[in-house]
């Protein structure tokens, strides 16, 4: 028996929220005395093997092969479900992120098994059962899920554990996975990839949010915030109505109908506080705003606020943390 | 060319946040319910397809009577047919229960190629559903759908969006998609539509009417999770303080100092 972590990484980068799971996957496991297993699909699954093991792994199933060379959704899931047998999984852990999420529900419905989907914290009751709690009604009402059956399994939102320190002493096993997969993985054709302009840091695992909204006015109007985010080596959000203008792509997009983040800092600049925009971001650790209208609704989920013009703020607040930081 | 479009009643997004945690559990939320707004993405892009490609709608949703709503919502835009399961059965249902009864609803129509799903519901949350549709189904399956590219009798080919970009993939049908709200711009439903809509009949389905259907797995009895504890989440006790200054340049000083000594940064 052992606790197995779908340890999603691209081309052998391994996801930070992969590794905040190895590392509550450790703590459960020693809770239960049992070992730490993870799956890495793909090629490059070496190097995230190692990645594993060095943030708290065991044991490490690869699943190299041409069949796992890009993403595919059933020969993944079917992975994961072998690997589930293999590993003999009690508890499953895999990360609430495009590709994963379809991954955990193709093979958890499949097995029967049930599944807490995007979960914000884990633990363990007496009997050594999950207990998974994830936020439901959109952030509104919280939920604690029990299961009835074993195995367990949860996705869980990046950046709701801390990262597992790295020790590159560590050691442990690395075997390959068997798996026969069925006739309908071979129906899921990938036609091209298109990857995304890579920025440094991505909003859902970024530790500080400059977000802009239909206040930044234009495409150009999210040059200063992104000059701010890197200054501090954040990420930049957005609301719907900047990402709808279409002034900033779609994964940029926080609320209800984007992301949910949930970063030490967030920094809401010409966002006004809609409902849906706060589902996604009030479980940041500290929100800061910049509204010229003292009255707008998102002051009222705010530590700091400034009531000015965005457009002489932000480039303020840029140069002010360049001469305090000194960067 | 048979689209079925799944939706579902969900509260009103604007009053999400009065939902009382008592009220989970029961049968009335108190709160105004609409059509899950995800949905609409998904029986927009079956109306678009219709008028390209041809073919019949179908919209079907599992819940209370009150659920005709979200019926009505997708006739009012555009969709022909509809189908209502609705039995004490179903009740407690987790999405594998949900899942089971509305593939077992969907093979019992006279056909069906594309089924379209939302990415998840604005209450339940988790997006479960349209992935084991597709288990359910023994069919494939492909989520976050940005665009639909090319429709034959015979494949679906799409864009897929993934974190660090974008796939195009081609599956037989049929097929389940969930949509991404990238894929359209849905319509709003117009007279003509609306009147369609509340003269339309929406007769429930029960359990016992769905062919293959095996009770035993679907309602709270099946169900392998539990919700419990339903809370409130900690409200988030802030008061702002204003950070006021003759210029930009005071102010934005004056904030760097407290997010440094709060050690924010
Ligand atoms: C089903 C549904 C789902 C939705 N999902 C989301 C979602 O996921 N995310 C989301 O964000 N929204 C979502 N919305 C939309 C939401 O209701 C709001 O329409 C949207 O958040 C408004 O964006 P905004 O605050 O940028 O724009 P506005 O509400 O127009 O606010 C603009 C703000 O900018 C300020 N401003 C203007 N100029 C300046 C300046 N020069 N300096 C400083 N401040 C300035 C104004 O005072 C105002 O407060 C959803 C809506 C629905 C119905
Ligand atoms: N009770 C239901 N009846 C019909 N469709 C549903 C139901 N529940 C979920 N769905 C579909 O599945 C999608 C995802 O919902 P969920 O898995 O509940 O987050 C929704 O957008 C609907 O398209």
């Amino acid at each position: 028996m052992s606790i197995l972590v779908y340890t999603d990484h691209t081309e052998g980068r391994v996801r930070p929220v992969s590794l905040e799971l190895v590392g509550q996957g450790r703590a459960l496991a020693d809770t239960l005395g049992l070992p730490l297993t993870a799956l890495v699909i793909g090629d490059a699954s070496g190097n995230a093997a190692a990645q594993a093991i060095a943030h708290g792994a065991d044991h490490v199933w690869v699943a190299p092969g041409a069949a796992f060379t890009t993403f595919r959704a059933q020969a993944y899931a079917e992975a994961l479900q072998a690997a589930i047998a293999a590993a003999e999984a009690r508890i499953v852990l895999v990360p609430a992120v495009a590709g994963a999420r379809d991954v955990a529900a193709l093979a958890a419905c499949a097995l029967n098994i049930g599944l807490a989907a995007d979960c914000t914290n884990l633990s363990l009751d007496d009997a050594g059962n999950l207990l998974a709690e994830r936020p439901i009604y959109s952030g509104n009402i919280v939920t604690t899920v029990t299961f009835r059956s074993r195995p367990q399994m949860a996705t869980v939102r990046p950046r709701s554990f801390a990262l597992p320190e790295r020790d590159p002493a560590r050691t442990g096993e690395i075997s390959e996975l068997t798996i026969n997969l069925s006739p309908l993985t071979d129906c899921e054709e990938v036609l091209a990839f298109a990857a995304a302009q890579t920025e440094a840091v991505s909003v859902d695992n970024a530790s500080i949010v400059i977000a802009g909204g239909r206040g930044v006015k234009g495409p150009e109007g999210f040059a200063p915030l992104y000059e701010l985010a890197q200054v501090l080596g954040g990420a930049v959000g957005a609301s719907r109505a900047a990402v709808d203008a279409g002034w900033i792509p779609y994964p940029h997009q926080v609320g209800q109908t984007g992301k949910t983040v949930r970063p030490d800092l967030y920094i809401a600049c010409g966002i006004s506080g809609a409902i849906q925009h706060l589902a996604g971001m009030t479980n940041a650790r500290t929100i800061v705003v910049i509204n010229k209208d003292k009255d707008a609704p998102i002051f009222k989920v705010a530590q700091y606020g400034i009531v000015g013009d965005l457009f002489e703020i932000v480039p303020a607040l840029t140069e002010a943390f360049r001469a305090r930081l000194d960067r | 060319m048979k689209y079925v479009v799944c939706v579902k009643l969900t509260p009103d997004t604007e009053e999400l946040g009065e939902v009382r945690a008592e009220d989970v559990a029961g049968t009335d939320l108190g709160v105004t319910m609409a059509l899950n707004p995800w949905d609409e993405f998904a029986i927009e892009e079956a109306l678009t397809l219709q008028e390209n490609h041809g073919g019949d709608t179908v919209a079907i949703t599992l819940g209370s009577d009150e659920s005709v709503e979200a019926l009505k919502r997708a006739v009012a835009m555009g969709i022909e047919e509809t189908m209502l399961l609705s039995d004490p059965a179903f009740e407690g249902s987790d999405a594998w229960g949900v899942a089971y009864a509305l593939a077992r609803a969907i093979e019992s129509l006279d056909s069906y190629d594309l089924i379209l799903t939302g990415r998840q519901s604005v209450d339940g949350n988790s997006g479960l559903v349209p992935a084991g549709l597709a288990v359910k189904l023994g069919v494939p399956f492909v989520s976050q759908v940005a665009k639909v590219l090319e429709l034959s009798e015979s494949n679906v080919t799409v864009l897929r969006a993934l974190e660090d970009g974008i796939q195009t993939v081609r599956v037989p049908l049929p097929a389940v998609l969930a949509v991404s709200k990238e894929i359209n711009e849905p319509r709003y439903p117009n007279f003509m539509g609306i009147r369609k809509a509340s003269r339309a009949q929406y007769l429930a389905t029960a359990a016992a009417d769905v062919p293959r259907l095996d009770v035993g797995q679907v309602g709270a009895a099946s169900a392998l999770l539990d919700w419990t504890d339903v809370r409130k989440p900690p409200a988030r006790v802030t008061t702002c303080e204003l950070i006021s200054g003759a210029t930009a340049v005071e102010q934005t000083a004056e904030l760097v100092e407290r997010l440094i000594a709060d050690k924010v940064i």
